[in-house]
């Protein structure tokens, strides 16, 4: 099998592009993403609502970090095994942010792939974690997109290991705002491991589910498949950090730079989780 | 527009017909000749028809001898529902080697190559990005067959874009069609009473239009577009979406695990999911198609509007089915209207003012028509003179080009010689002009009188046709059908020529069984 690059492949400016993009057909439900309007409403006054308002007594600080325009990459640590820290964030935008706007979730292309997360996740604002969509979302339809750099390897973890950011990947996120030239938003979440803490993982049962991984939670597997939004009410806390922002173009193409920038995010993202937790006087009441 | 030779590909299937009406009706493109396998099924204007296959050796004498500067390829199968597997890939594979080995050469006369394409290239997987663009590659290696052709059928275009620089070659990779027309595997499903899906997904689906899909490969051969370009109208639906639109509920009839095993089911009861559709029910796919925007392409649909159409036709479709005979292209009426004498009505026939070329096809029908007829058109006088004047008519034009020349010549000379003799000059040749354009008229009007004197019936001195051929018996069996004044004639006739006694007496008895009756 011969495969080659396309050896004509027309060499449009991405600006120009831009100007190309689909316009909004205002009689539809669903935008390009798959995303829905009507369910997102009905999940965002009902579910994230109560988990928000009463069940975590959300607490949140430096929403004003986010801009209120242009794309931005959201950069937050990440726990439990159906992690609420994203929808948290999510809902927190909404509800403090003086401009209020949607977030693009990523999520593992795994959900994709699987029946009933495929259908229901890009609903919701969900999207799955390809460069090439974090780059369109940022630069050509400027908005804003949440990533969560440890991925799987920090849903896996076990509660032993709690707020102990894992490696954060190769630093594609990083690549991807320096490409579209978006500022990079810290976000740290204290409460979700708490919230939904993993004793064990059963590799077997992963095996036979066909699931990503198969946690042992105080709710999972023993009330079932709802059991993994089974969460403890733990306090929320969140806080937005300083924007990094990415002025000049081409950076992405500095490996070392792109390096420095990953590991310095994680850092403050972990000094910052640290200081939380220490002030922190309950789990349960903040 | 620099493309006025064009080869169209494919002529017989639904694209290469569509494209070649579409490109008949501009006046700058000189020629447009299809090429394939069969017969074409649309109404062609002026669309030249060569009967050739993908045979390389032959097709490159057919684009030499044209001079053709534009190859517009639509043979691709993108559809595995058509066509067995291997006769796909005998069409995709190599047919595209064969088409593009006969635009090779440096010789080569072709200056454009548009190659039709489809987003199948890119598969449908679970790690897809939600909207590909032209340089991403396949993330993962082809699976079916279908979509193994269409890679391999454009790395094979693209090794000869390279190997061309000077050619501008244009891929245009389509989404899925829709449209009342055109019939694939995606109409068909829309048109189950329920929109059968994968349980537990909601794939995005990118359309473009069938109208789109022509005006796309139109606009690659009028602009120079060379590159690849996705080409799907605006917007990403979910399948539950199109189901919306087309106004039917959605049933989630196949399983998430063991879907190759249900589809078979399916099959059994008359639904065909081929595999390259089960993985896009599955998974979806998204194209950007903005570059093919940006090269100053206008979609007239986008995705949504071009399954509202579908879903409007669908509804329509079973009510006037029947009632509205769609038009159906039969080669021989059209030849018999476009040329037959006997075609009154100036709408169905196009000829008003005859033309040289006109007058001797008209010349060559009269002949073959009196072949057919048996009737001896040479000794016609009326024939000889319509052709006679004509010659003439010629003649004194040629005379009047001599003559204007001449006055030409005499003009210059004027310049030196004496201004009277020039005035003497051009005197005279407007007076041969005058006369030559006189002689031009009466010739004219002369062959317009042949012309209406040969097509008149001349009276014949036979009642019956072929009389003298006919044998006695079969003379009286034909007599009870005729007049009483032909009957009379046919006695005369008879009795001067071959005076058989039993005609005659035949003859007589109904004569005389005529007169009794009246």
């Amino acid at each position: 099998m011969r495969e080659r690059e396309p050896a004509t492949a027309a060499l449009v400016p991405a600006e120009e592009l831009k100007a190309h993009l689909p316009g909004v057909e205002p009689e539809r439900q669903l935008n390009d993403w798959g995303r829905s309007q009507r369910i997102e409403g009905i999940y965002d006054r009902t579910v994230a609502e109560f988990f928000y308002r009463y069940w975590f007594r959300a607490e949140v600080e430096g929403i004003e970090n986010v801009p209120a325009t242009g794309g931005a990459l959201l950069v937050s640590n990440h726990s439990g095994a159906l992690p609420p820290d994203a929808a948290m964030i999510a809902k927190a935008i909404r509800e403090e942010h003086a401009h209020p706007r949607p977030v693009n979730i990523t999520v593992e292309h795994f959900f994709k792939g699987y029946p009933g997360f495929s259908t229901l996740l890009p609903k919701i604002g969900c999207v799955p974690a390809h460069p090439a969509n974090v780059h369109r979302l940022l630069y050509d339809e400027e908005q804003l997109v949440l990533v969560f750099p440890e991925g799987r390897k920090a849903t896996e973890k076990l509660y032993k290991d709690r707020y102990r950011l894992r490696r954060f990947g190769r630093g594609g996120f990083v690549e991807a705002a320096m490409r579209a030239r978006a500022p990079i938003v810290p976000v740290c979440v204290v409460g979700a491991e708490e919230a939904a803490p993993v004793f064990a993982q059963v590799g077997l049962m992963k095996r036979l589910t066909g699931l990503l991984y198969f946690p042992v939670t105080p709710t999972f597997p023993h009330f079932g498949l709802l059991g993994m939004a089974g969460y403890l009410p733990a306090k929320f806390k969140l806080r937005f950090l300083e924007p990094i922002e990415f002025e000049e173009e081409g950076m992405h193409e500095d490996k070392a730079l792109v390096q420095t920038v990953a590991h310095e995010v994680r850092a403050r993202i972990q000094e910052n989780l640290w200081e939380m937790v220490a002030k922190r006087k309950s789990v349960w009441f903040g | 527009m620099d493309s006025k030779r064009i080869l169209v590909t494919g002529i017989s299937h639904y694209w290469g017909g569509r494209l070649a009406q579409a490109l008949e009706r501009f006046p700058e493109v000189e020629v447009v000749i299809g090429v394939d396998n069969e017969e074409p099924n649309v109404e062609l204007e002026r669309t030249e028809y060569v009967k050739v296959g993908a045979q390389h050796a032959l097709l490159r004498r057919v684009v030499e001898a044209a001079e053709i500067d534009t190859v517009v390829d639509t043979r691709l199968v993108v559809d595995s529902a058509v066509t067995s597997s291997s006769k796909a890939h005998e069409n995709n594979v190599m047919g595209t080697m064969n088409i593009l080995a006969a635009c090779t050469g440096a010789d080569s006369p072709v200056l454009k190559v548009v190659f039709k394409s489809s987003t199948h290239f890119y598969g449908c997987h679970q790690d897809d990005p939600a909207f590909f663009d032209e340089t991403m590659r396949r993330p993962h290696p082809p699976r079916s067959g279908i979509e193994k052709d269409i890679v391999e059928a454009e790395a094979s275009v693209n090794e000869f874009a390279e190997r061309h620089p000077d050619t501008a070659v244009s891929i245009l990779r389509f989404a899925n069609v829709l449209g009342q027309d055109v019939e694939t595997s995606h109409t068909r499903l829309f048109s189950l009473p329920m929109v059968p899906m994968v349980l537990g997904f909601d794939p995005g689906y990118q359309f473009v239009h069938e109208d789109d899909v022509v005006h796309a490969l139109e606009h690659a051969v009028k602009h120079r577009v060379p590159g690849t370009f996705n080409v799907a109208g605006d917007g990403v639906l979910a399948l539950s979406e199109v189901a919306g639109l087309l106004g039917k509920p959605y049933a989630p009839v196949l399983p998430p695990w063991g879907t190759g095993l249900a589809t078979s089911v399916i099959r059994r009861l008359g639904v065909e999911i081929p595999p390259e559709a089960l993985e896009q029910m599955r998974y979806g796919r998204g194209v950007d198609n903005r570059r093919f925007k940006a090269s100053g392409f206008h979609y007239q649909h986008t995705s949504r509007e071009t399954v509202i159409k579908l879903g409007e036709h669908l509804r329509v479709h079973p009510v006037v089915r029947g009632a509205q005979e769609p038009y159906r292209y039969e080669r021989e009426v059209e030849e018999f209207l476009r040329w037959s004498p006997h075609v009154k009505n100036a709408r169905d026939k196009s000829v008003t003012a005859l033309s040289r070329d006109q007058l001797a096809e008209l010349q060559r029908l009269l002949t073959s028509f009196a072949d057919t007829t048996g009737m001896d058109l040479a000794s016609e006088p009326g024939t000889d003179r319509a052709v006679e004047a004509e010659r003439r008519a010629e003649a004194a034009e040629d005379a009047a080009r001599e003559a204007s020349k001449r006055a030409a010549r005499a003009e210059k000379r004027a310049r030196d010689e004496a201004a009277e003799r020039a005035r003497a000059a051009e005197e005279r040749a407007r007076q041969a002009e005058d006369r030559a354009r006189k002689a031009e008229k009466h010739g004219r009007e002369r062959a317009e009188r042949a012309r209406e004197a040969a097509a008149r019936p001349r009276p014949s001195g036979r009642p019956v046709e072929h009389y003298d051929d006919l044998a006695a018996e079969e003379v009286i069996a034909l007599l009870a059908s005729l007049e009483h004044e032909d009957l009379q004639m046919l006695r005369e006739y008879e009795r001067d020529h071959a005076n058989r006694a039993r005609v005659l007496s035949a003859i007589e008895s109904v004569l005389a069984r005529g007169g009794s009756r009246v």
